[in-house]
């Protein structure tokens, strides 16, 4: 465990980065340092490993201060990935990864294999091996930054920023990547990061910093979006913290309906009995064709050729409620479509009653905190 | 009369390629007087300007010494230094060395500063000492700009190396001065040739240490 007690950091010019900030950092999991710029995340991250000296507090390594071990022997204890990556150019990738086994004394054979390896962890092509930085893209430069600080297998990671210079498809790809890893490895990883989503989305624990180095608030992000400390942290929250919160309500208690769901090829006595307006068709492997009108049928039979597009389904099992309110929110008919893991429609279910959902997973949330603060 | 039938009479008259004061023979001083001043200006330029470079502490204070060597006259420099120390190889080599250090000193210095300084961070960060983060991070990609300071430095000393032909040493300066003296402008002609040969010779082995020291990776080919 890192311990982070009253440590402040100011510059010779009277510039406080960070105040007297106190966090206990859990093991094996990751803790998100986030906030405005200039609220001194990336100045406390850089203190975890001495790159800055704190003015005043001590850091606690697994109840070790940190400087009583020399920086060097420090740092190659802990991985360490930046923005940009910071490759080093004129070597290749898997010489790039296996700078700190090579450091740690290494022989060349073992200290390539071990790179290899982790190209494959991190999810690189290992047919980039004898390649260049310049000559990967930014996302795979920041693969072999990842790499790179997993070389020597160290317990603690520290990431400053670095999915920040990715454009946001190849970031989501890398933070599905990072939640990969973390599942298999379970380091302790502390993350740097300006955008709250990330947070979110990364977090076990979310520390949200203010200007001038101070903690406003440290919780796990569910609660960080049910029950903002103050003000601040509501605002650096922004507007749908309400959506992004049912992120973390699964979509699987969700009542599906059946009725309206019919095959394409289905009688007209069995299309009369659905009472909803709309019916969802689907084919004869099961998946869904897209919607059909009740009012509008001809002959009350199904015309497959006349369908409204069904949109995106959500798997029950696997998605949350926002991405079931989501698909909801984008159906033409204002009804969400669930599926099984193979695609095979399991139900539908209406706005409505995801609304209702969301208000049964919220006041069991509340009851959850009231028996913690009971 | 032209320059090239100067140049052809020159190099045909088979008296030019041997004796003391053969082509071979001046050929071989002038490269030494170059390559001991190249040596000397590298051996003041290059630890300080990567020390510099690095730490980044004392650029302004660089710029100026260099920048106020840079306005010595070498010829000057060279009358100066006969006077104080007397004839001989050492009076020769101070002006050409004060000549190489600024071009040698100054890109060496920009060329380590101007390394990006993500990965240099990284690889503190990572726990390498300061002294293999210059050599291991900085340097090779620093190199490019380093060898260019050298060549500019031993193109001028190349040319200016001339000179050692006033204070009555060898090298190719004694065709053109003896050249002149005599009046015999097919010598003149012969030993500035040479001087430009010598010159295009230095600028082909930089670009081939450049080839072979220089990764591919900073080299982006």
């Amino acid at each position: 465990m890192i311990r982070i007690d009253s440590v402040t950091k100011r510059y010779p010019d009277g510039t406080v980065a960070v105040d007297r900030l106190s966090l206990e950092i859990p093991d094996r999991s990751i803790t998100v340092l986030v906030g405005p710029s200039g609220c001194g995340k990336t100045t406390t991250l850089r203190m975890i490993n001495r790159m800055v000296e704190p003015t005043e507090g001590t850091i606690l390594l697994d109840g070790e201060d940190i400087q009583r071990q020399p920086v060097t022997t420090l740092r190659r204890s802990m991985g360490y990935v930046i923005q940009n990556a910071g490759l080093f150019q004129h070597r290749t990738i898997v010489d790039n990864i296996a700078t700190v086994p090579r450091m740690l004394g290494w022989g060349k054979q073992r200290a390539r294999e071990r790179a290899v390896e982790l190209m494959e962890r991190v999810g690189l092509d290992t047919s980039l091996a004898k390649r260049y930085p310049y000559q990967l893209s930014g996302g795979q430069q920041q693969r072999v930054g990842v790499a790179r600080a997993l070389a020597a297998d160290p317990p603690v990671l520290l990431m400053d920023e670095p999915f920040s210079a990715v454009d946001p498809v190849v970031r989501k790809g890398l933070q599905e990547e990072l939640l990969r890893i973390q599942g298999e490895l379970g380091k302790t990883i502390v993350f740097v990061t300006h955008d709250i989503d990330e947070a979110v989305t990364l977090g076990t624990m979310v520390a949200v910093l203010r200007e001038g180095g101070r903690l406003a608030q440290y919780a796990p992000p569910a609660e960080l979006l049910s029950t903002p400390a103050d003000g601040f942290v509501e605002d650096f929250l922004g507007a749908d913290r309400g959506i992004r919160r049912l992120s973390f309500f699964p979509a699987a208690p969700l009542e599906l309906s059946t009725d309206a769901v019919v095959p394409a090829d289905a009688p007209a006595e069995r299309i009369a009995a659905v009472g909803s307006p709309y019916l969802l068709v689907t084919g004869p492997d099961g998946r869904p064709l897209g919607w059909a009108e009740r009012d509008r049928l001809t002959d009350g039979t199904v015309d497959t050729g006349r369908l409204l597009p069904y949109g995106r389904p959500f798997v029950p099992g696997a998605d949350s409620l926002r991405v079931a309110l989501d698909c909801a929110v984008l159906s033409p008919t204002g009804w969400a479509v669930a599926v099984d893991a193979d695609g095979r429609v399991t139900g539908v279910v209406s706005q409505r009653t995801i609304g209702e959902a969301i208000r049964a997973a919220h006041s069991a949330g509340r009851a959850e905190d009231e028996k913690v603060a009971g | 009369m032209n320059v090239l039938h100067f140049v052809n009479a020159f190099f045909s008259d088979g008296a030019h390629w041997q004796g003391y004061d053969g082509i071979p023979q001046r050929f071989w001083e002038h490269v030494q007087y170059s390559v001991l001043a190249l040596a000397v200006a590298s051996a003041i330029g290059l630890p300080v300007g990567l020390l510099t470079g690095h730490t980044g502490r004392g650029g302004n204070a660089l710029a100026l010494i260099a920048n106020a060597a840079r306005a010595l006259p070498s010829f000057g420099l060279l009358v100066l230094a006969v006077l104080l120390i007397g004839f001989g190889l050492l009076p020769v080599m101070i002006p050409l060395v004060v000549l190489a250090v600024p071009p040698v000193l100054v890109t060496t210095y920009e060329a380590v500063r101007s390394v990006d300084p993500a990965p240099v961070d990284a690889a503190r960060g990572m726990g390498m000492h300061e002294s293999r983060i210059l050599f291991h991070v900085e340097l090779p990609v620093a190199l490019p700009l380093i060898l260019s300071g050298l060549r500019s430095a031993a193109i001028q000393i190349v040319s200016t190396a001339t000179i050692a032909a006033y204070v009555s040493l060898g090298g190719l300066g004694r065709y053109i001065i003896d050249g002149l003296y005599q009046r015999d402008y097919e010598k003149v002609v012969g030993g500035a040739t040479l001087v430009a040969a010598l010159a295009l010779a230095t600028l082909a082995l930089f670009w081939a240490a450049g080839r072979l020291t220089v990764s591919p990776g900073v080299r982006r080919r």
